[in-house]
């Protein structure tokens, strides 16, 4: 396989495994443009009928939260259990909440 | 009738079983990751409607063969695949003229054939519609990127087209088998199938900005064994297992 710097770009692929459902990220590809991207996906990721709906998105095209920034991102939330929905009284008769 | 039958049901079955050795010879060896899988899944495409194929012509024959002795078993001359699908891969360009020009009639061929008056050949060929779709979409893709692309791509898809063009004369011929089966409902009109097989060129060549090829010589034979030296080589990758250790099964 060749690998270089003249690799064509690479695609973030998202699959929507079934009607109504989320589009979810499984992986990534390369091609040359959109149309090769979902060509490729469709053969990397949807051989096992793994899904109905194909997205790809140009990785460049995504910003992503830098690693060294995790701790002030994310730790200040572990302490605030109070914000998961666990310490609400269920209302009596409520099934499907 | 059923002798017609059991020959026209290992042509098409030889075609598919042949050309899927070919695009498997790319595995591990593909251009790039993504391509190597797509094409190693066509091969399996077209190995599936193979079996199929080769099962229900054990039937037809009823003296029960299965898919390993006609596909193991036979020597180069019972081959009656057609021409065009043993050519080598050569480079990625022949690779992919090669099927693009099967796909062109495969289609085609599938579509009418899934409405044969024989039910099982008619089955097998609507299960391989969509598959064939697909391939046709593949191939003339590529052949457009090719085509459409940088010089020496262009070059290159050319030199397959007009290497690979003498071939597809032997894809129409209708010899007394396919007439038989024509009269009778089972086989389709290949003058039919050649029209959509020239329409489909036409455009995709258009497209890609490449030439199509003169009617020129057109070689043939394969329909009755008459083979290219390069089948051959081909069933000596392809039977040495079962020929080196008969039986063998895993």
């Amino acid at each position: 396989m060749a690998s270089n710097e003249n690799n064509w770009p690479l695609w973030e692929i998202f699959i929507q495994s079934k009607r109504g459902l989320e589009h979810k990220h499984v992986g990534s590809v390369h091609a040359a443009d959109a149309q090769m991207a979902i060509e490729n996906a469709r053969d990397v990721y949807t051989r096992r009928q793994e899904g109905q709906s194909i997205w790809v998105v140009p990785a460049a095209a995504i910003s992503a939260s830098q690693p060294e920034d995790a701790a002030m991102l994310f730790d200040p939330a572990d302490d605030k259990t109070y914000r998961h929905p666990t310490f609400y009284t269920m209302p009596e008769g409520a099934k499907y909440i | 009738m059923s002798n017609a039958l059991l020959q026209y049901t290992i042509r098409l079955a030889d075609d598919l079983l042949i050309l899927s050795h070919r695009l498997s010879e790319w595995c591990g060896h593909g251009p790039f990751l993504e391509e190597d899988i797509a094409l190693t899944n066509r091969a399996l495409d077209h190995l599936g409607e193979a079996r199929n194929l080769f099962t229900y012509a054990g039937q037809v024959e009823g003296q029960g063969r299965n898919e390993d002795h006609f596909a193991y078993l036979r020597k180069e001359r019972q081959y009656v695949n057609t021409l065009l699908v043993e050519q080598p891969n050569a480079d990625y360009a022949h690779t992919i003229v090669r099927s693009f020009l099967f796909d062109a009639y495969h289609l085609p061929l599938a579509e009418a054939l899934s409405k044969s008056s024989d039910a099982q050949l008619a089955a097998i060929a609507a299960k391989a519609v969509k598959e064939a779709q697909y391939h046709v979409k593949h191939s003339s893709d590529w052949l457009i990127r090719f085509g459409d692309g940088t010089e020496e791509s262009h070059r290159r898809a050319q030199e397959a087209l007009d290497n690979l063009w003498t071939f597809t004369g032997d894809l129409f011929v209708m010899d007394a088998v396919h007439q038989d089966l024509a009269k009778a409902g089972i086989a389709p009109d290949l003058g039919k199938i050649k029209t959509a097989f020239d329409a489909t060129v036409d455009k995709v060549l258009a497209e890609a900005t490449l030439k199509r090829p003169a009617d020129g010589f057109m070689a043939s034979g394969g329909r009755q064994g008459k083979h290219s030296e390069h089948l051959g080589y081909v069933l000596a990758d392809m039977q040495y297992l079962q020929r080196a250790y008969p039986g063998a099964e895993w």
